[in-house]
């Protein structure tokens, strides 16, 4: 296994006129191998969003530092790693830089300097893995909800990185358009073996990770496995989350007095249980 | 106050080389006290439509009634300001409607505006921020140094804070953390029975379609083109897939309980706890094992 990218104790706070600001992150260490789904997940404002931006040196921690192929994070090499990272920002609107689609999917990769057929073809094929192909000359910012979020994940695959950063990039996206994306991103981890870290508030997409980042009051409450995390059952709730759907589902059953024998994260371990408890004494 | 769109058409930057159609003859009314869920798929035309229910955006085409006003096509619309008092929007993007140099003051502007007394908007003002599952704190903060979920309560405190007999929500939970979902739903559907609201729901989660809702309309292409209770919209997969939509999991599950039972359930539930229910009672035999 290896490390891709980590968090060595950081913290950090935002600038304020307090004199002992609260810290947005605090004392988190973390660490990714390459080729693993992370999910980030948490209550609004536990510092999910703070820690996407730390991961891609748009701020700089106060204390501790962020490693990006073991190399610390600075304004030295901050666009060489950018350019292996690709990131998708909660808000796109904040993202969008060029005029047209087509213009803002290749900003990137001009900085990067690649050459213009390349160029040319990646935001093609960028467009048309998110269904936008359809929408080269048309104004970003002049686009439905899901559409500028559409456009923007565009911009981050067009890049090829090495690590994707999802901040609640499907948030707005209809549920066949969020499959879409998702299994795009399956399909290249499989066939590249990308990286992706994903900011989300959809315990479904959560339980699809290899492992966890749970944060609280921008402490990291725990990290591991989605069976050990959502093992945590009604603390999850104290803390702004909730059972995903088959384990809420499984407690109304033995509540109605169905028999049923495991906690059942998956909707498929559901079925079997009510199978095995039910049909095949 | 019921809303009544006739033959409505829209086309943004009409007149200009940058012209973009994106409503066709919709027609549609909704009565006033209605939960009223409005899906589709990306780009279908849902944030379009509902900017026309408080004149926000005028219809290019045909003409739009909101309780006694009338916004008509090529005609100047009168008293905007009043329909605006009445129907609050919740917008997709909370940051398209935050702007005050404070939490405070922002949620304090619609109020102020429409002549509520200073103390009192500030008491409205305390008492929501509350309400939306924020601390008190955040009153004195820019709305722009806050976190993504943080601002969409505080855009959700902002039109509650005027009170509106209509309450149109464009992708409300969008941005919320799991429990925030749950707790604002349920606080707007508290809402809409207690104070005989008019709701409008704009989602892509047809699980909460499913569970508010008393009607759904479903856009496709800038069209209205189907509309029902939630149990018959989410009976037929095959017409929603049609139109590149989902039933809820819930409803997908449920098919797959059928196929274990060897035979269908009573009716199509629409909650989990209504699956439960009727799950158990088709389980008769192996039940206290
Ligand atoms: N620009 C800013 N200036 C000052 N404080 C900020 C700023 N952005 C965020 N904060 C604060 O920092 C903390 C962490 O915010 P962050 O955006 O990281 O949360 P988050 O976990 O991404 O939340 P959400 O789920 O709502 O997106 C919050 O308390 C928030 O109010
Ligand atoms: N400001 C704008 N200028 C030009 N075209 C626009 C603008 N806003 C939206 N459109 C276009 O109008 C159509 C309808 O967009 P609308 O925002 O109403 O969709 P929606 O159903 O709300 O989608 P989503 O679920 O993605 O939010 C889309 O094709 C979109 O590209
Ligand atoms: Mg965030
Ligand atoms: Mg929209």
């Amino acid at each position: 296994m290896t490390e891709i990218l980590a968090l060595n104790h950081v913290t950090f706070a935002y600038p304020s006129e307090d004199p002992t600001p609260r810290n947005a992150v605090e004392d988190v260490s973390f660490s990714v191998n390459e080729g693993e789904w992370i999910a980030i997940v948490g209550h609004n404002g536990s510092g999910k969003s703070t820690i996407a931006k730390l991961m891609n040196g748009l701020l700089y921690p106060q204390q501790g530092d962020v490693r990006f192929m073991r190399d610390v994070l600075s304004d030295e090499n901050l666009w060489d790693v950018r350019s292996q990272m690709g990131m998708v920002f909660q808000n796109p609107d904040n993202q969008f830089v060029g005029a047209t689609v087509q213009d803002d999917v290749a900003f990137a990769l001009e900085n990067n300097g690649i050459p213009y057929e390349v160029m040319v073809e990646r935001v093609h094929e960028a467009l048309a893995q998110v269904k936008m192909e359809d929408f080269l000359d048309h104004e970003p910012h002049h686009l439905s909800g899901g559409q500028k979020q559409r456009v923007a994940i565009a911009g981050a695959l067009a890049l090829r990185p090495k690590l994707l950063i999802l901040d609640e990039a499907t948030s707005m996206l209809d549920p066949q358009g969020r499959m879409e994306v998702l299994q795009t991103v399956q399909q290249l981890r499989a066939e590249t073996g990308l990286t992706v870290i994903s900011i989300t508030h959809d315990l479904e997409e959560a339980i699809l990770a290899d492992r966890l980042l749970f944060m609280n009051g921008g402490k990291k409450f725990a990290t591991g496995t989605p069976n050990e995390i959502f093992a945590l059952g009604d603390e999850l709730i104290e803390l702004g989350l909730d059972l995903p759907f088959a384990m809420k589902l499984s407690r109304l059953l033995k509540a109605e007095g169905v028999a049923l024998n495991g906690q059942n994260m998956t909707e498929e371990e559901l079925v079997n249980d009510l199978w095995t408890s039910n049909f095949n004494a | 106050m019921d809303i009544e769109l006739q033959r409505v058409g829209f086309s943004y930057a009409a007149g200009t080389p940058f012209e973009k159609r994106a409503l066709y003859e919709v027609d549609f009314k909704i009565d006033s006290g209605t939960y009223q869920a409005i899906i589709g798929h990306t780009g279908s035309g849902k944030s379009t439509v509902l900017q026309h229910f408080n004149g926000l955006l005028k219809p290019t085409e045909g003409q739009v009634d909101i309780g006694d006003y009338r916004i008509t096509a090529g005609k100047k619309a009168k008293n905007l300001k009043e329909v605006r008092q009445y129907v609050g929007i919740v917008f997709q993007f909370p940051e398209h409607q935050l702007f005050e140099e404070t939490v405070l003051k922002d949620i304090m502007f619609g109020p102020l505006n429409f002549g509520v007394s200073k103390e009192d908007a500030e008491a409205r003002a305390r008492e929501l921020i509350t309400l939306v599952g924020l601390p008190t704190e955040v009153l004195e903060k820019s709305p722009f140094d806050l976190s993504g979920g943080q601002m969409r309560r505080v855009a959700i405190a902002g039109v509650l804070a005027m009170k509106p007999d209509v309450i149109v929500l464009d992708e409300p939970t969008a941005g919320l953390d799991p429990r925030g979902q749950k707790e604002i739903m349920d606080m707007f559907y508290t809402l809409h029975k207690e104070e005989g609201l008019t709701t409008i729901l704009v989602t892509h989660s047809m699980e909460d379609a499913a569970r508010y809702a008393d009607d759904i309309i479903i856009m496709h292409d800038g069209k209205n083109v189907l509309r029902g209770t939630p149990r018959d919209i989410f009976a037929d997969a095959a017409t929603l897939r049609g139109y590149r939509l989902e039933p809820p999991r819930i409803v997908r599950f449920q098919e797959k309980v059928e196929k274990l039972l060897g035979h269908p359930l009573d009716t199509v539930c629409l909650t989990e706890e209504e699956l439960a229910k009727s799950v158990a009672k088709h389980l008769p035999k192996e039940r206290g094992k």
